[in-house]
């Protein structure tokens, strides 16, 4: 069953000036995760705000749960849970106020809200931080708080909006271990990112979104198959490179590329660590030291220039549009 | 009745925030005990009255209903910060009723009202306040007080609601507030004011409920302006249609603002 429908969803703002949706359609299966991908302005906070109700659509229809988004969105906000893209809790309040508020606004009572607040701090690390004002939590901190304040009552359907936009890589390891510990819970999970490697962490399908168009879905394998797989990428000392180039092209199949500056070699592979493994040993022959190799995995800017031949650009708001 | 109850969580979360931060009580009271002093040292001298108790009995109504009529920026700024942090967007997203979160600040903010007016009045009593209507009609004019503010607070819902930014609905909301605070009847008399600000005056909102708290603490209303017309002669029949004719208009609006603020 589907938990999450779009259907054809066109969404303008500024009358009819910026174009957020564009016909956008896509589903989510139930107990699954997906992922909208897409860079800045794509239209990913848009399309939430509409499944969450807070929005409505310009046209298109659209269901949660298999609830009518626009005819019933009272039902639709009792089975979803919400983490936007910046956390929207009360920074004078302490996050044990804030959880025990959102958990009475849920009618759980006095008691229930404050164990279940409880439960959710210590379950996110944040019962130390618990009595303290959310203006002084970390980026992180709040995020979680966020998250545990959408997962009160357990929702149905999950929807988190740039989870993991503006944390550190800790921060973001964090977040990604309490995600999957949500979806091994079998919650159905609707979640945008701006990193290819986060939806490929997290997701099991994934949407590309582009200018309030999806441009390419199908699961993380699938959509890096289109891609065309890895970089193999090694760092030399200066007179190496010419050698280096040669071996690292006759691996790949692939002419290698050169940055300068960087002196790094660059060349798309499709067996992985076996790759790799070739280049060290022909580089180990040669007699070769390499300062750095690696594997990298692709971009969301690979993806993007593998299906649009564009890179991802940040659209520069209506200012294109008006002249 | 969930409804009543989501209200009554929010209203809550408004003491809480202030009793977090305190400054905030402390402040919006220190301001018109100031206001209290200034007028009543400063202009009380050079205002005569002939009223028995002199000019300050005349000029605390006014101060009680300035100070309420700030009502309308508290509320807009109060929402408005709540717009910046995302935070109506996750009140929004609840199974609660929708009209709980700017019902419940109004609420709210009338009671902070009610710690005010009572901070005002003491302090207007230290320096020579003594009201003479007799207890019912004194508690009938805080109630004026109270539900002016509270009808006020109506519209700060809705600048709050609609302004771009939290710096500009406090200077939305003093434009608003200022000159209908001074163009009344409330520190001096209307009658020094060219013709067409006497007009204005004598029909502004503000003029009649400054002149039913004075009717109603026992006062002859001195700064009126042209005794005989409708508000001077009726003032808190005239207070009392304004208060509902505002909030006929501005809850509807407000309501319908807030669901669909986003689009
Ligand atoms: N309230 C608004 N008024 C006018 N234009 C808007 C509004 N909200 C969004 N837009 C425009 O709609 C488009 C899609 O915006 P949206 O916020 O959905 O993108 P996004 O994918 O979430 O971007 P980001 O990664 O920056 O969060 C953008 O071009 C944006 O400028
Ligand atoms: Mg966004």
């Amino acid at each position: 069953m589907k938990s999450v429908i779009a259907d054809d969803l066109v969404k303008t703002y500024d009358k009819g000036k910026v174009r957020a949706l564009d016909h956008l359609s896509l589903d989510v299966e139930e107990g699954t995760v997906l992922s909208v991908l897409g860079p800045n302005g794509a239209g990913k906070t848009t399309v939430v705000r509409i499944l969450t109700t807070l929005l409505r659509a310009d046209s298109g229809r659209a269901s949660v749960a298999g609830i009518d988004v626009i005819k019933n969105p009272e039902k639709v906000r009792e089975v979803i849970g919400l983490s936007g893209q910046y956390a929207a809790v009360d920074e004078i309040l302490t996050g044990y106020d804030n959880l025990v508020m959102f958990g009475e606004l849920y009618h759980l009572g006095k008691k229930q809200a404050v164990i279940r607040a409880n439960e959710l701090l210590e379950r996110f690390s944040l019962s130390e931080a618990a009595k303290r004002p959310i203006k002084t939590y970390s980026g992180g901190m709040r995020r979680r708080l966020d998250l545990a304040a959408s997962l009160i009552v357990k929702p149905k359907v999950l929807f988190l909006d740039e989870p993991t936009t503006g944390l550190d890589p800790r921060g973001r390891q964090e977040m990604w271990g309490v995600i999957q510990e949500l979806v091994k819970g079998g919650v159905t999970l609707l979640l945008t990112t701006q990193y290819l490697e986060e939806a490929d962490q997290l997701a099991d399908e994934i949407a590309v979104i582009d200018t309030g168009k999806v441009i390419a879905r199908g699961t993380s394998d699938a959509l890096k198959k289109q891609v065309g797989g890895e970089r193999l990428e090694v760092v030399v000392e200066q007179q190496h490179i010419a050698k280096t180039l040669e071996i690292v092209s006759a691996v790949s199949g692939h002419a290698a590329t050169l940055d300068e500056g960087l002196r790094l070699i660059a060349a798309p592979v499709s067996t992985g660590s076996a790759a790799l493994f070739e280049v060290l040993k022909s580089l180990d022959t040669a007699g070769i030291h390499a300062l750095d190799v690696g594997l990298k995995r692709p971009s969301l800017d690979d993806v993007f220039l593998a299906l649009t031949g564009h890179a991802a650009e940040v659209k520069t708001e209506s200012v294109e549009v008006k002249k | 009745m969930s409804a009543i109850r989501d209200i009554s969580i929010i209203t809550r979360r408004q003491l809480l925030l202030l009793s977090r931060v305190p400054e905030v009580l402390i402040f919006s009271t220190i301001q018109p005990v100031m206001f209290v002093l200034l007028f009543r040292f400063v202009f009380g001298g050079s205002i005569s009255t002939g009223q028995p108790g002199g000019y300050v009995q005349l000029l605390m109504p006014g101060i009680f209903v300035q100070t309420v009529a700030f009502t309308l920026a508290g509320t807009a700024s109060g929402l408005a910060e709540d717009m910046k942090k995302g935070l109506i967007d996750r009140f929004r997203s609840l199974p609660i009723s929708q009209s709980a979160l700017v019902i419940g600040r109004t609420l709210g903010d009338s009671l902070l009202n009610i710690v005010v007016l009572a901070v005002m009045g003491i302090a207007g009593f230290v320096v020579g306040w003594r009201p003479s209507g007799g207890l019912e009609n004194v508690a009938l004019g805080f109630l004026f007080l109270l539900f002016f503010g509270y009808a006020l607070s109506w519209v700060g819902v809705l600048v709050g609601l609609s302004a771009s930014d939290a710096r500009v609905v406090q200077n939305v909301s003093f434009i608003v507030t200022f000159p209908l605070t001074f163009l009344s009847n409330a520190f001096a008399p209307t009658t020094g004011m060219p013709r067409i600000l006497q007009y204005f005056a004598e029909w502004n909102p503000v003029s009649t409920m400054v002149a039913a708290c004075r009717q109603l603490f026992g006062l002859e209303n001195q700064f009126g302006a042209t005794a005989g017309s409708y508000p001077s002669e009726h003032p808190l029949t005239t207070s009392l249609i304004y208060m509902l004719i505002i909030m006929a208009i501005f809850i509807p609006l407000s309501l319908r603002k807030y669901r669909n603020y986003a689009d």
